[in-house]
């Protein structure tokens, strides 16, 4: 009875030791890697529940306090909400009319075949070489120069940096958009034309059904590439209330007011939610999308 | 013989492109679709003639021409038939010459001036400012009290009493049609118990709203005293309560272009080649105007002595920023998708869900929270993590190694899951029969990854390490919210570089740090600069790679 017992236990402890081998050591490091990649997440959501400075205590989660979310939206000095409506509008536009021409030069490049077909792409690939960002002082005097002429898109207003983000996105965008045409066979094309479509109706109602995931990834990327740009919104917008959420709340912590370090941690919070939301639920098109489109430019 | 062949080869692609195109061409265009077309025409050419009409009245021929050129031509494009790839080209084509093209050529050309601060525009409105800043007041002459009034035009005009005569004057800047006169009782003056005119028939005083909307320009006003300014000075009131009597200190004459400096006779001549007014001992006006100044700017990267040693410093520590930012995330992630490419662990989807958050959570906001983590007195790391003694706290963003330290470990967490995916992506995308193959002969599990796998996954993945590279050397957002591109890098000096400045973030510094003049000139000669370094590193690896694609 006792020797069976003791070979039980032998077995089990050896299918034990053998499993950790194989197995259970990986457990051990990915958890490892787990932690250090989640407890940035955890440790700003537990300061944005504290109710003091927060930068000064060192445990999580000691209280759970919800002022600083109800200060962040009431406090005049820090438009946190306008900030907020800000970024989504300059950034989704930018989303919206970069997938939407980026999609209309893509398509002609993709189906089309006309004088220049070569060089236009092989130019595409040259100018999204150069970031925007590198114009930075380019970017700055042009939007300063039409301020005085056309104040609309000029220094410190929307529009201009709408359009500075638009240029900066074309010529990636369209580049990564002609590969995922390709991928959409010519056959479907030839059918509808022999049925009557035009080529508008090929490109809205067929192309762009068929690559809408893509379609809708590319948005997401270039709505999060655009609202955490620092450098280009820091340079058009000098006021508060034109501040995108990566300039205004950059402000919060640089005040010397420790206080607002908690503020800031609800803002982030708040900030980062829909767009962890949106990136896990797209997920799967967005690593298909980065591997796909890269592995093949 | 060769020559032919071409020919025929170019007949044959035209045949073919010409096919292709009347594929897409033709079919009953819909009514919906055209009347969808004219109202977007429609709204084009409106936005176009407004814009057109603004600079019309900034009188600026060359932008009306050119956008009037350009929208003629957008509509000759969608109203005709056929020519489809302009159909489809022109945004995409428009949008990028304008922002994206034009600032390409537009920072190589600043990069050749002195654009800056000190020379910010024109020869012509440098002497305006000039002729604004350097003003002396009239010594013994009288002061007056102001009152702002508008006469029967609008015109503001200011309503004076001598303190000392209280003698009373009306005048606006314009000599010829508002001199500067007297005015008495007889004109219908009215005045408080200190003899102080308060109002005058015929004008009205401004509101205190009035007053304080134009605050800001107020005090620049210029009321002439006589009808040569130069001669007979001028009231300035720099408080909006009281006038002094001024003179221009500079006197600017066109003809030579040189300004006299009138209280002690220097003369400052246009020097054309910096931009500035020279005196012959070498003194300059403080205001400049924009000149092309040549080679200058990059000869100063590369000759000056107070550049050499920051500039060298900087570029070391961006490639082992970039480098190290690449090598660390690229082994961390890859070692991950090694480890999880495993049948045998149960929990993957939430080890991968919980991996990717760093690379879900926007980068901008990352950076500070990790600045926040990283605070030596109060910082989670020092206080929460390492449970360190108020002795022995590592100054974490306040000394150069552990801030260097700091970068890198902060891009490990932002980009190894980024990595994680992409190798993954490509572990999956390697045919089971080599690994199986390379076990049978005998392989252990190390020869198969280093001889087998590891050469597959840097063929496919090399352009992705390349792009990761050149991101990172440009990684403005994290280096400048974690850390400002210090320890150190005084901002009150223009060429002192912090401890963790990247190229483009002391490019940043030397164009918008505020506190010191801008040197625009000089930031553009930076950019061009960066651009041709990642340029280059990206075309000859990219060529590299192709090589070993070919090979493989």
């Amino acid at each position: 009875m006792t020797e069976l017992t003791s070979v039980l236990h032998t077995k089990k402890r050896r299918t034990f030791g053998a499993w950790f081998k194989q197995v259970g050591w990986k457990h051990v490091v990915a958890w490892a890697v787990a932690v250090y990649a989640i407890f940035p997440i955890i440790y700003i959501i537990s300061t944005s529940l504290t109710n003091m400075g927060g930068i000064e205590n060192g445990t999580l989660f000691g209280q759970i306090d919800f002022s600083n979310y109800v200060n962040l939206v009431s406090d005049p000095e820090h438009p946190y909400l306008l900030w907020a409506w800000n970024t989504i509008f300059i950034a989704a536009v930018t989303a919206v009319l970069s997938v939407m021409m980026s999609a209309l030069a893509a398509y002609a490049f993709s189906r089309l075949r006309f004088k220049g077909r070569r060089m236009g792409l092989l130019s595409l690939i040259l100018i999204q070489m150069f970031p925007s960002m590198l114009g930075l002082v380019a970017i700055f005097g042009i939007l300063s120069a039409l301020s005085d002429y056309l104040p609309g898109i000029g220094l410190g207003t929307q529009w201009g940096l709408i359009l500075v983000y638009l240029g900066g996105s074309l010529g990636g965008g369209t580049y990564l958009m002609y590969g995922f045409f390709n991928t959409v066979p010519k056959e479907i094309d030839e059918a509808a034309k022999i049925d009557g479509a035009t080529h508008t109706q090929v490109f809205f109602t067929i192309i762009l059904r068929l690559v809408t995931p893509i379609l809708a990834v590319m948005a997401l990327l270039s709505f999060i590439g655009t609202a955490s740009d620092y450098l280009l919104a820091s340079i058009v917008f000098s006021k508060s209330e034109q501040f995108t959420l990566a300039v205004g709340l950059g402000t919060l912590i640089d005040d010397p007011h420790s206080k607002n370090w908690a503020m800031f941690s609800a803002g982030a919070v708040l900030a980062a939610t829909p767009i962890v939301i949106l990136f896990m639920t797209l997920q799967r098109y967005i690593v298909s999308g980065l591997v796909g489109g890269a592995v093949k430019g | 013989m060769s020559e032919l062949s071409t020919k025929e080869a170019k007949k044959a692609l035209r045949l073919r492109n010409k096919q292709i195109s009347k594929l897409y061409d033709g079919g009953v265009p819909s009514l919906r679709g055209t009347i969808i077309k004219i109202i977007l025409l429609a709204l084009v050419d409106a936005a176009s003639l407004f814009v057109a009409s603004l600079l019309f009245l900034k009188e600026q021929w060359l932008g009306v021409g050119l956008l009037l050129a350009v929208t003629l031509v957008i509509n000759w494009l969608y109203l005709r038939r056929g020519g489809l790839p302009p159909k489809y080209l022109t945004p995409g084509v428009l949008f990028l010459l304008v922002f994206q093209v034009y600032i390409v050529f537009y920072s190589g050309f600043i990069a050749f001036t002195n654009y800056g601060s000190l020379h910010n525009g024109s020869m012509a409105s440098a002497v305006d400012a000039i002729e604004q800043s350097a003003v002396v007041p009239v010594e013994g002459a009288p002061s007056y009290d102001v009152k702002f009034v508008k006469g029967a035009d609008g015109k503001l005009e200011f309503l004076a009493t001598d303190f000392e005569s209280l003698k009373a004057y009306v005048g606006g800047t314009d000599y010829k049609d508002h001199p500067f006169h007297e005015v008495t009782a007889a004109d219908g003056l009215t005045v408080d118990a200190d003899g102080l005119a308060t109002g005058l028939e015929g004008y009205t005083r401004l509101t205190d709203a009035e007053i304080s909307a134009a605050a800001g320009t107020i005090s620049n006003i210029k009321i002439p005293l006589g009808p040569d300014i130069r001669q007979d000075g001028f009231l300035k009131t720099p408080d909006g309560l009281t006038g002094e009597v001024n003179k221009l200190d500079a006197v600017y004459d066109a003809k030579s272009e040189t300004f006299t400096r009138v209280s002690d006779g220097v003369v400052f001549k246009a020097d054309q080649s910096q931009g500035f007014f020279v005196s012959p001992s070498g003194e300059k006006l403080e205001i400049g105007w924009q000149v092309m100044i040549g080679w200058d700017n990059f000869a100063r990267i590369f000759g000056d002595k107070e550049l050499r040693g920051p500039l060298l410093g900087i570029l070391a520590w961006t490639f082992m920023f970039a480098i190290g930012t690449v090598l660390s995330t690229f082994v961390v992630g890859l070692a991950l998708a090694l480890l999880l490419n495993d049948e045998r662990i149960r929990g993957k989807k939430i080890y991968r869900a919980i991996m990717i958050l760093p690379y879900a959570f926007p980068a901008f906001l990352s950076a500070y929270v990790w600045k926040g983590m990283f605070n030596t007195e109060s910082g989670f790391i020092n206080t929460g993590i390492l449970h360190l003694d108020q002795d022995h706290l590592i100054p974490w963003l306040t000394e150069v190694g552990p801030a260097r330290w700091a970068v890198l470990l902060v891009n490990l967490w932002l980009g190894f899951p980024y990595m994680f995916l992409i190798s993954t992506g490509a572990l999956q995308s390697i045919p089971a029969e080599l690994s199986e193959s390379a076990t049978l002969d005998g392989a252990t599990a190390w020869q198969e990854f280093r001889l087998i796998k590891l050469p597959l996954l840097l063929v496919s993945l090399a352009p992705l390490l390349i792009s990761s590279f050149a991101y990172n050397f440009n990684n403005f957002t994290l280096i400048y919210l974690l850390t400002g591109g210090g320890p150190g890098g005084d901002p009150t000096l223009r060429l002192d570089a912090g401890g963790t400045d990247i190229l483009i973030t002391f490019v940043y510094k030397i164009a918008f740090s505020g506190s010191v003049g801008a040197d625009y000139g000089l930031a553009s000669a930076f950019s061009i600069l960066i651009f041709l370094i990642v340029g280059s590193i990206s075309f000859l690896t990219f060529r590299r790679t192709r090589a070993l694609e070919d090979m493989a």
